[in-house]
């Protein structure tokens, strides 16, 4: 079992369709050529002798080269994030190393005179004259061998490096995608970082679907709604953050529809929607089936799907509990179970708030150096909040450590969120907990006004007091220009949390 | 034949199909392909090896096909003439279930 497996029998199947198309230098990989390539770049790196192949730099042709031709040569694909600081990057590599670096040009001299680093510019990776031998054999059946490396985004503490077997990602695509099921003219807009498990992902289900995936390495709304035009591309997946983006721009524009009708399906995840955002999108994309999807690193990428009929279903709905659908991350895949958890380790019921467990084949669950923290019966605690439907739509509350725990009782910063989003003038919000002398924590809150609208914090807290209750009502509340996210759309709640700590202090 | 194990590759012995394992229980059983045990790739066969005809059906690629009580199921990396039985019972094939695309 060997994710080679996959772009073999994608090779096989329709050697002349076009594979991957950098959408910036506008090259391109047949999947013949892709599958020709990885057998010379193989070559390369068991030559050079590395246990580990790092990639640092924005998504091009050598990125699914990367992954595949380490795949075949047998060693670990670590995929790096090229936004770190200098510093950040070194500290990272050095656990990585003896490595085979392929890196932007300006940082090859300086990282490769480090010891055990063998770096090489992605240009002379990709020069399939500087790679004229071709490595001998097939790669390892060992579904135990590991395929990637990905470190996780680490919002506390030193980032760990996820392990992730041949065996997790390929049962993740053997069970959710069908082999050659993409029709010869879809083509895929790929804009989520290399690094990320979308990344990796949104590779391994296009080979083996067949698709067509078009590049944008660094992205903006602009030339997003650019790329997916000139290339007719027929499916895509963005982060919330750039959903908003896309959406914004397009009204900005004065457009009342997007004007692609060839896009028949997008994807989100990585983040929380807002509610505004996606009902702006589904008016504008009236042709366009959407999607959305909860994964974890951890777990070789989605492991739930809220389909196009739910999205439909959900906005048609006359009940709150049908409308409020459309913010769940929907159901289980095929193979995956998912479970609500107290702190007690008990099992929660439809509708009850505690930690959400998975368990399934694609599930790793393992950090290098660290062990795996899946228990005995292969449940795998992914640190996120949650509660279930009596149907098993899955809603998302946050992280487990985010919960507030206030003079004893637990509140969950999602739940005040979500009430707070709902009214009018209100276009973003992140709740946190601050320290209390006489509660141990108090709720925060930082509020993001829609353009043109004013807040009023007394309006704010009655609201909250009538939805929910008193004891839910922010103690302090502060208004924001923006919040702070990462790339993938991530709320970092840590950075408003010590803001807040800093102005209380 | 070998013990089947989980990522193990095999090929069929009188037709072109080839099969990886994607899971398997351990037990020793003899999966045939054509009616013929299949064996290790790179293992020479006869030329003039024939399909029988009670294991005609074909496999396809990226097809998976399991025994009926689930215990063994393999992935067609290479698409054939022959069927794939096991104990002389015909494996069945699985259908994935068309999801959204997310990725």
């Amino acid at each position: 079992m060997n994710v080679m497996m996959l772009l073999e029998m994608a090779s096989g199947a329709f050697p002349d369709r076009p594979a991957f198309t950098d959408g910036e230098r506008g090259v391109t990989y047949t999947y013949s050529e892709l599958f020709e390539a990885a057998r010379h770049r193989a070559g390369s790196i068991r030559a050079n002798g590395a246990s580990r192949m790092a990639k640092l730099d924005v998504s091009n042709l050598g990125t699914p080269l990367g992954l595949f031709s380490s795949a075949w040569a047998g060693v670990p694909y670590v995929p790096l994030n090229y936004r770190l600081t200098d510093d950040e990057i070194l500290a990272l590599l050095k656990r990585v190393t003896p490595a085979y670096l392929v890196t932007s040009a300006d940082r090859v001299d300086a990282l490769g005179g480090l010891d055990d680093v063998h770096a090489i510019s992605t240009d002379s990776f990709l020069d399939a004259g500087q790679h004229p031998v071709a490595v001998e054999g097939d790669w390892a059946m060992d579904p135990d061998e590991i395929a990637v490396l990905l470190f996780t985004s680490g919002t506390t503490g030193e980032p760990k490096a996820a392990v992730l077997r041949h065996k997790h990602l390929v049962s993740y695509i053997l069970s959710s995608v069908e082999f050659a099921s993409a029709p010869e003219d879809d083509a895929s807009l790929v804009c989520v970082p290399p690094y990320h498990i979308a990344g990796i992902a949104a590779i391994m289900s296009s080979v083996y679907s067949g698709r067509h995936v078009i590049q944008l390495p660094n992205f903006s709304a602009e030339r997003w709604i650019e790329l997916v035009r000139e290339h007719k591309v027929t499916t895509a997946f963005v982060v919330p953050t750039m959903l908003a983006r896309i959406v914004e721009t397009l009204e900005a524009a004065g457009a009342s529809d997007a004007g692609m009708p060839h896009l028949n399906s997008l994807a989100y995840g990585g983040g929380k929607m807002p509610l505004s955002v996606i009902e702006k999108a589904m008016t504008l994309f009236p042709d366009t089936d959407f999607s959305n999807a909860y994964g974890l690193t951890e777990t070789s990428s989605t492991i739930c799907v809220l389909g196009p009929d739910a999205h439909r279903d959900a906005v048609a709905s006359t009940t709150e509990a049908g409308r409020r659908r459309l913010v769940s991350v929907g159901q289980a895949l095929p193979g995956v179970e998912i479970e609500i958890r107290d702190d007690e380790g008990r099992v929660l019921g439809a509708g009850e708030r505690g930690e959400i467990y998975v368990r399934g084949e694609q599930v790793s669950g393992e950090y290098e150096g660290k062990g795996s923290v899946v228990d005995a019966q292969g449940w795998f605690p992914t640190r996120d909040a949650g509660s279930l439907d009596d149907e098993g739509y899955l809603f998302l509350e946050g992280r487990a450590d985010d919960v507030i725990v206030r003079g004893g009782e637990n509140l969950s910063p999602g739940e005040i969120e979500d009430v707070l989003l709902t009214h009018p003038s209100v276009a973003d919000v992140a709740v946190v907990g601050v320290p209390d002398e006489q509660w141990g924590e108090a709720v925060a809150a930082a509020i993001v006004a829609k353009v043109g609208a004013s807040i009023d914090m007394q309006e704010l807290a009655e609201l909250v007091k009538i939805e929910l209750r008193s004891s839910r009502v922010p103690a302090h509340m502060k208004q924001w220009d923006e919040l702070p996210y990462n790339e993938t759309g991530k709320l970092l709640r840590r950075v408003v949390k010590a803001t807040f700590e800093e102005q209380l202090a | 034949m070998p013990t089947l194990k989980t990522g193990g590759r095999f090929k069929s012995a009188v037709c072109a199909g080839e099969i990886m394992v994607v899971t398997a229980s351990g037990d020793d059983v003899e999966l045939t392909c054509g009616g013929a045990p299949m064996v290790e790739p790179g293992t020479e066969t006869a030329a003039d090896a024939t399909v029988h005809p009670d294991h005609a059906v074909g496999i396809a690629m990226g097809k998976r096909y399991i025994t009926e009580d689930e215990s063994l199921e393999v992935l067609c990396v290479k698409a054939g003439d022959g069927a794939l039985a096991v104990n002389g019972q015909l494996l069945l094939q699985k259908d994935t279930k068309q999801l959204p695309k997310t990725d």
